[in-house]
């Protein structure tokens, strides 16, 4: 009884899995196919790349990786020194309206800056960067989730670690580098998985602050590309697609525990 | 003294990209939408009365409640029974894990460009499933009562294994006397999960709740790819509409005042949460 019921919950667990891995099973053999066999699924079907050199020479896709990189590069950059000096500020220092404050920046984790797009727009229009990968970082830098994450962090650190560094002689900024940063650097690396596949992956706010190919990163690029008039050849398209997200996929899978560990860190609170 | 200087870089970002905006939304939506020859002017609540007239709005709203009310309880529902089997001593749940886990990565504009494939009438694997039971031809997007479910099915697909890792870290955070002593006192599986594990998991349900409520209304990425709304706005959900009306007829008094509906939204959210459900957390 036990061990039938255990077959069928494993054979369970095996469709669904099946059924999750379907979708991407299915465009990884359609790129890699050529067309005529987008939807024939033959044994000995012939494997090509010839699907990924048409979409790399269709679409300007060197200048939007080039793009994406430099963005969530610029992106995480920011957001470390910006919520670093933040997070301090609240862990361990007392001003006036510091709660006030820690309670405004929590404000961004319901209103992101995903749903004020309207208002945004008209703020980099006035600012005159449209159309540019400063206009799609902007509204990301100052992450009221990175301050959260990285406050409660330095929260943990003994304040003897602190008290001894200042002892030595050591400045505010001094004992940050010093003592806090290191510690926290697991929390570091969880936050910067978290961010680069969020940034790789944004794709609305940079849909509607761009308009040029020197300024769109991949997700608006592949969007463009796909949405074109160049027919459906759905076996480019797919070979677009898994392009776009290799390097990030790629990464996943060389690193899967990591990946799992960071968003996981990065989830609970 | 310190303490200000080193937020104050935050705080700048903070207030022009997140609080400004926020006020700036309710501003603007008193405005009238300015027109080539025609500066914006003060309409009051003009925009508000043409929103309560706007049959698509209504529409957006009851799609996007629709829309939530599925996509959340499968995708929990899901999720937990991935977190379960990947925990337990399954053959093969490191590749289960990965199966549950990848769609997590890849970028929601990737994955809408994979479904609609898969959807495509005539020749897509769905079609072609159907097909090899006989069944008829059916634009499952192309048509008003499936299109929305074939979204929901997509972001099901993407988002459990995201919430499933957050059910894995509660199981194993589970002591495994629990599991023991009930064995020992003979309580069934289905018993011990529905009496002990599931209302240890509470806060993490309580946490992938407002995760998911949130990105029911932030997330409508799939929806500019594979639907563009349609047909007839059934797949609209609220932000979309305000792409449009905001991106597409540059109507930006209207989409202020849409805005502003879905800041009320999340904000009455926040507020229920603040109040209802997490009394035991301490932001200290």
């Amino acid at each position: 009884m036990t061990r039938t019921f255990t077959a069928l919950e494993t054979a369970g667990a095996w469709m669904l899995g099946l059924l999750w891995a379907l979708p991407l099973a299915y465009a990884v053999w359609t790129a890699f196919h050529p067309s005529e066999f987008s939807t024939h699924f033959v044994p000995m079907a012939p494997l090509t790349l010839e699907n990924f050199v048409k979409a790399w020479a269709a679409a300007p896709f060197a200048r939007y990786f080039v793009n994406t990189i430099l963005l969530v590069t610029m992106i995480l950059a920011a957001q470390l020194v910006l919520c670093t000096l933040a997070a301090y500020a609240f862990a361990r220092f007392t001003f006036r309206g510091r709660e006030i404050a820690f309670l405004l920046v929590l404000v961004q984790l319901m209103i992101m800056p995903d749903v004020l797009i309207v208002e945004n727009y008209r703020t980099m229009s006035r600012l005159g960067i449209l159309d540019s990968l400063l206009a799609i970082g902007l509204p990301y830098m100052a992450s009221a989730f990175g301050i959260f994450l990285l406050r409660q962090t330095f929260k943990t650190v003994p304040k003897e670690l602190d008290e001894a560094a200042r002892v030595e002689g050591a400045g505010a900024l001094e004992v940050l580098w010093k003592v806090y940063v290191p510690l926290a650097r697991p929390v570091y690396v969880a936050y910067a998985l978290v961010s680069v596949s969020y940034h790789w992956n944004n794709f609305l706010w940079p849909l509607i602050v761009t308009n040029s190919v020197n300024s769109r990163p991949l997700t608006v690029g592949l969007q463009v590309f796909s949405s074109g008039d160049q027919g459906v050849d759905w076996s480019i398209i797919t070979a677009a697609t898994l392009m776009t997200s290799g390097p990030l996929l790629i990464a996943f899978l060389l690193f899967q525990r990591q990946f799992v560990q960071s968003f996981m860190r990065a989830g609970i609170r | 003294m310190h303490g200000w200087l080193l937020l104050l870089p935050a705080a700048v970002l903070l207030v022009t990209f997140t609080h400004y905006p926020t006020v700036a939304t309710l501003y603007h939506s008193f405005f009238s939408t300015s027109k080539p020859g025609r500066p914006t002017t003060w309409i009051g609540l003009d925009n508000y009365r043409s929103m309560v007239e706007d049959p698509v709005f209504w529409q957006v709203l009851a799609n996007n409640l629709w829309y939530a009310l599925a996509t959340i309880p499968l995708s929990i529902a899901l999720a937990i029974l991935m977190a379960v089997w990947v925990n337990g001593k399954i053959a093969g749940r490191g590749l289960l894990r990965l199966s549950f886990f990848t769609p997590t990565v890849l970028p929601m504009i990737a994955v809408a460009n994979i479904w609609l494939f898969f959807y495509t009438p005539g020749y897509g694997l769905l079609e072609q499933v159907t097909g090899l039971f006989g069944l008829p031809s059916h634009n499952w997007l192309g048509s008003r009562n499936t299109a929305l479910g074939c979204l929901v099915v997509v972001t099901v697909w993407k988002e459990a294994g995201f919430f499933m890792i957050f059910y894995l870290a509660a199981l194993q955070s589970i002591s495994p006397h629990l599991t023991e002593a009930a064995s020992l006192m003979g309580a069934g599986r289905w018993y011990f999960f529905r009496r002990v594990t599931f209302p240890l998991l509470m806060p993490t349900t309580l946490f992938v709740l407002v995760n998911a409520v949130i990105n029911s209304f932030r997330l409508v990425d799939h929806i500019v790819v594979m639907t563009k709304g349609g047909p007839d706005n059934t797949t609209a959900l609220l932000l979309y509409y305000i792409y449009d009306v905001g991106f597409k007829f540059w109507d930006s008094g209207y989409a202020a005042a849409l805005t502003l509906v879905l800041l009320v939204i999340l904000a009455a959210f926040a507020m229920g949460q603040f109040l209802f459900l997490d009394r035991r957390v301490h932001y200290q």
